[in-house]
């Protein structure tokens, strides 16, 4: 096995098991409080330190890998759901006007910053979580309408479609029989990057406070609750960082070395 | 040329037309109605009304989103509702700071990304390839704005040499741009290791066609070739990844110009935000996604200025 | 002069040239023929040292005493392009698309002169009027895409001989090209070599390329070069029995049926009157690529296609297999319309099948033999005993019924085409329509596949429409020729007519341009007839 695709495996295991086995477990309950005490630095006790409330970093990172990986995951899912169908129809009446128009609104998209537009929506509807999984999620569906589309035309000009098409196979039935069977290894690819991206985008959103809410811990939310103290205790905020790095590191890794394992001509979008 | 200037000029402007249609329903989605929403539960049943009047919520959809938009095209953004100031000027204000902030970024990461990922495409499947793509694994992985504290950890608050925060403004040339260096410097990184995976990747694609084949069958070295032919071929692919790339640094400026307290127009959102101010939120999000449109409005341009194929169309 | 002496190659621990002596005189043209996969690109490449990375050459490449193989990587960019020129085969490709095409043929001079631009470019001028691309009608200023593959192969002729180098290779400049193209090429190379004193070596696996150009011509096989001699005496003698297994291979005819012309008087079986397709241009207007079309095919008639690219054979071909509309006219199979996609129903669908020319993008690597041929069966539905059927013929087409678990890839370009003839026959057509079924393969494989054709044509009763750009393989396998142009049918009829006494120009002109082996020389191996012999035949 590459050793790319082995450090990808093992970062984004060790972050999936930490957030799965937060819901069972926890070092430390962190609904204590406990003031006294605050801003520890690493510790046997606290391995992870811990905050201005005297909360353990550890549990603390471990809840925070279940906002973080749920917010990414459902938002992969959006992507998914809308955008490979889109991509499917548009390629499966390629040049024709269902085309055009889905293409056309994906540029729209496209063109707006994503970011930004998240933030207008949780402005407008208020921060959360679900919030902010929806205003990810619209984002990751022209993404994955592009790749779709993209790695199906290619397939769209080959023979054996003409074959099957002579064997009266319609649009729907070759889309669904021979086009997604040989993208999958692409879809795959692109969703952990996007997954890898979400991650990104919903600790940015959690650290300007649009994200989820307190309580729940979120990696952005340490982050920006760490600001004032990075000077007092650098761990509160490197440790928070580090998890987000590492995970999004491990991610990456793995979607390139799938890509490599599978194939290394697939396209992705970055 | 003209034909393809032609055409994407129409598609610019509508890119324009159903942004400004978006960004203004989306507005008009708010639970109850934007004057309520922006008084806030305790208020007034009058003031709610004046709002409303003033806000001319009395008349349909399409008559406001028509009247807003005219006005727009001269140049009316409306008043701020919290600070009573038209906000066109407020939005100029703090476009001075975005605006210099993302192109320093943007001119940043590429003057990182070209030289490592030429290098990186020339060296490929060597030792130095592998380290310089490792880099930017890192690189993509890192949020930009706990890049941002640790930045200031570093050269602010340990080291001394820049400033922490805080904009002295233009009347300063000289702090004004050391006041920008770490943020830009935040965003840059990040950015710069995208875009020199792509270049590397649309490089190494272009190294494989044919043409390359033939120039080093006319004598050309290695070297001559990738900067000759294939650096000018794997440009589209790179002119596209930047031109995504600028509505990302406008965005994550939003985020960093919140580390380093710099009154840009992200800061200017965040404020609207927290005082319900929607008509600000509105007009500044309509700013940073009519930017965006423009920026890629250049990068077709670009791409036909590259492209003789493009120019006949 | 260059020689190789001894020349070996091998990637990783694999042989891929072995002792390859060729000496290459100025003035000289050396034909290099071999079957694909036997070495003759590995060894131009060799000879103009871009090997891929990953592969290691032993032996000597001698020009002016020196050795090429063990100079230094700088001297090596100074003799290429400057004392060797090569040349590829895919002209669409081969040049910098962003470049103007003066811009790329200066490039040459100006990196082995640290000419300037502008001299550079008069003296591209000058290269590019020798190589039929003159003045006026060619400014300098033009984009590749702006050209058409033989104008430029042309150019890529331009800059590989701009610095009249010693030897220029040209590794299949021709396969690429419409047989008309091909011998516009073929002339200016020849008369390259001659003016210019240059040698040639001129990599190819047409037979019939090298009989009309080539001075000497030397087989390969395996890596390795296996005869060599002057032209006319290695096509005459043969010492080598893979040299005549291959002219055997490249002049075969497979056998006909005796009653060919018996059922003349019944119903068609395919009919089009009068079709038309159009085509909106990128640029703007409509191209009519098939323009009051009319062609009946018999049943169990097998028909001939034929048309350089772009004469509109492809279009045509959509339109019969129901895959796109008519704008105007009607076609009809066994006497019901055809109807583009969903309108056309099934058990018409059914009395057509197809087969394509690409072996390797025809299937679907994801799916298993078995469920490739069971395809079809979507229009008739799939029989209980369909296992059985898809094994029968996997049979019939000279596989092994076990063969049905596999995928894709573990299969052969000639064993493809006979996994895709077996596709199309699973449901019993009456028709089957070949697209350039045969163009992609060896010479060999192809005359096997020409062979299994023949014999299903005559064990299933099937009409075969045979649409091909290369008339020598259509006049083997089909009893009827159609020639099209421009969108429209120029002539109609037998094969041997068309392709002896052809009446329209460009039928004529087809003919005259197809590379052809002097009958003289081949005289002497007897199992593939002449064209004569089977004339006579057939009158009998």
């Amino acid at each position: 096995m590459r050793p790319g695709l082995l450090v990808g495996c093992l970062l984004a295991g060790v972050a999936l098991a930490a957030a799965a086995l937060s819901l069972v477990w926890t070092p430390y309950d962190i609904t204590q409080l406990a003031i006294a005490e605050k801003l520890h630095g690493p510790s046997v006790a606290h391995p992870f330190g811990t905050d201005h409330f005297g909360r353990d970093m550890l549990s603390m990172a471990m809840l925070g890998a279940r906002v973080s990986i749920a917010v990414a995951l459902v938002a992969v899912g959006i992507g998914m759901g809308a955008g490979v169908p889109l991509g499917l129809l548009a390629a499966a009446n390629r040049g024709g006007w269902l085309d055009e128009v889905i293409m056309r609104g994906n540029d729209l998209i496209f063109a707006f910053p994503s970011l930004v537009i998240a933030i207008l929506i949780t402005a407008v509807f208020g921060p959360s979580a679900v919030n902010a999984i929806i205003a990810i999620g619209i984002f990751n569906i022209p993404v994955f309408a592009r790749v779709t589309r993209g790695g199906a035309l290619p397939i769209w000009t080959l023979d054996y479609i003409r074959a099957a098409e002579v064997s009266g196979k319609g649009g729907t039935l070759i889309s669904l029989q021979h086009i997604l069977p040989n993208i999958a290894n692409l879809l795959i690819v692109q969703g952990t990057i996007q997954f890898s991206l979400g991650i990104l985008a919903e600790a940015g959103l959690s650290y300007v406070g649009l994200g989820a809410q307190p309580p729940t811990p979120s990696w952005g939310r340490m982050l920006a609750e760490a600001q004032t103290m990075v000077t007092l205790a650098p761990h509160v905020a490197v440790i928070p960082g580090l998890c987000i790095v590492l995970t999004v590191l491990g991610l990456n890794l793995l979607g390139d070395g799938l890509r490599d394992a599978l194939d290394p001509r697939l396209r992705v979008l970055r | 040329m003209l034909r393809y200037v032609f055409r994407r000029t129409i598609s610019l402007g509508l890119s324009l037309l159903v942004a400004s249609a978006v960004v203004f329903a989306v507005v008009e989605l708010v639970p109850g109605d934007p004057a309520s929403f922006m008084l806030g539960t305790g208020a007034q049943p009058e003031t709610v009304a004046a709002l409303r009047e003033q806000l001319g919520l009395d008349q349909t959809l399409p008559v406001r989103y028509a009247a807003w938009a005219a006005a727009l095209l001269q140049g009316d953004f409306g008043q701020s509702f919290t600070y009573k100031t038209p906000i066109a000027g407020m939005i100029l204000d703090r476009m001075q700071v975005s605006l210099p902030l993302a192109m320093m970024a943007l001119l940043l990461a590429a003057s990182i990304a070209f030289p490592v990922g030429i290098y990186a495409a020339a060296r490929r499947g060597r030792i130095g390839d592998a380290a310089v793509m490792g880099g930017t694994q890192l690189g993509i992985a890192l949020p930009n704005f706990w890049f941002a504290m640790l930045l200031v950890l570093l050269f602010a608050i340990t080291l001394r040499w820049l400033p922490a925060g805080g904009f002295p403004g233009w009347g300063q040339p000289g702090p004004a741009i050391k006041a920008l260096i770490l943020p830009a410097v935040a965003l840059a990184l990040p950015q710069a290791a995208i875009l020199a995976r792509v270049l590397r990747s649309a490089l190494i694609d272009t190294q494989g066609q044919d043409y390359i084949r033939t120039a080093r069958a006319k004598g050309l070295t290695a070297g001559q070739t990738l900067l000759r032919h294939a650096l000018r071929n794997a440009l589209i692919p790179v002119l596209t990844i930047m031109g995504m790339q600028f509505s990302f640094l406008l965005a994550g400026a939003i985020i960093i110009e919140n580390v380093f307290y710099l009154p840009g127009l992200g800061r200017l959102i965040f404020q609207a935000i927290s005082q319900r101010d929607l008509i600000v939120v509105q007009s500044a999000v309509l700013v940073l996604v009519a930017a965006v449109i423009a920026v890629n409005f250049l990068v077709d341009l670009a791409y036909a200025a590259i492209d003789p194929r493009l120019r006949r169309r | 002069m260059i020689l190789t002496q001894d020349l070996s190659v091998t990637i990783g621990q694999v042989p891929v040239l072995s002792a390859v002596d060729l000496r290459l005189d100025p003035g000289t043209i050396t034909g290099l023929v071999g079957e694909s996969g036997s070495g003759k690109s590995m060894t131009a490449l060799a000879i103009i040292g871009l090997l891929p990375r990953h592969a290691a050459a032993s032996g000597r490449i001698m020009l002016d005493g020196q050795n090429l193989l063990t100079m230094p990587e700088t001297r090596l960019c100074d003799i290429r392009g400057r004392r060797i020129g090569m040349i590829f085969q895919e002209p669409m490709t081969a040049l910098n698309p962003l470049m103007t095409i003066g811009d790329q043929v200066a490039e040459v001079l100006r990196v082995h002169h640290g000419m300037d631009r502008k001299a550079a470019l008069s003296r591209a001028r000058a290269r590019l009027d020798r190589v039929g691309l003159p003045d006026p009608r060619f400014p300098l200023s033009l984009y590749p895409h702006e050209l058409s593959g033989g104008q430029r192969q042309r150019v890529a002729i331009a800059l590989a001989i701009a610095e009249r180098p010693d030897l220029l290779i040209a590794d299949e400049p021709t396969t690429a090209l419409d047989v008309t193209t091909q011998a516009q090429i073929l002339d200016l190379l020849a008369g390259l070599v001659r003016d210019e004193g240059m040698a040639l070596l001129l990599i190819t696996h047409d037979l019939a390329v090298v009989a009309g150009i080539a001075d000497r011509v030397a087989v390969m096989k395996s890596g390795r070069i296996v005869e060599e001699a002057p032209t006319e005496r290695l096509f005459r003698t043969q010492d080598h029995p893979y040299t005549r297994r291959l002219f055997a291979a490249s002049l075969h005819v497979p056998a006909r049926r005796e009653h060919e012309h018996a059922r003349s008087g019944t119903t068609p079986l395919l009919q089009l009157r009068n079709a038309v397709r159009e085509y909106r241009l990128p640029q703007g207007g409509r191209l009519r690529a098939v323009d009051d079309v009319s062609l009946t095919i018999r049943p169990g008639e097998s028909v001939g296609l034929v048309g350089e690219s772009g004469c509109g054979k492809s279009t045509l071909t959509r339109a019969i297999l129901g895959l796109d509309p008519l704008l105007g006219g009607s076609i009809e199979l066994d006497g019901m319309r055809v109807t583009a996609g969903r309108n056309m129903p099934p058990k018409l669908r059914a009395r057509m099948q197809v087969v394509f020319q690409d072996p390797f993008g025809s299937f679907d690597p994801r799916w298993r033999i078995d469920r490739l041929i069971a395809e079809p069966f979507h229009l008739t539905g799939r029989p209980p005993d369909w296992r059985d059927q898809v094994a029968g013929a996997l049979e019939e087409v000279g596989l092994d019924a076990s063969d049905a678990r596999k995928y894709i890839h573990e299969f052969s370009g000639g064993q493809r085409q006979r996994i895709a003839i077996a596709r199309a026959l699973i449901i019993r057509p009456r028709l089957i329509v070949l697209d350039e079924a045969v163009s992609a393969l060896d010479v060999r494989v192809r005359a096997q596949v020409l062979d299994l054709l023949a014999d299903l044509r005559r064990s299933h009763d099937m009409a075969y429409l045979f649409i091909s750009h290369d008339l020598s393989v259509v006049r083997g396998i089909t009893e009827r020729v159609l020639v099209m142009q421009n969108g429209r049918i120029v002539e109609d009829g037998r094969a041997e007519q068309v392709i002896d006494a052809p009446r329209h120009a460009c039928t004529q002109s087809l003919v005259a341009a197809m590379p052809r082996i002097p009958q003289a020389w081949t005289a002497r191996p007897v199992p593939c007839p002449g064209p004569d012999i089977s004339h006579a035949g057939r009158g009998a």
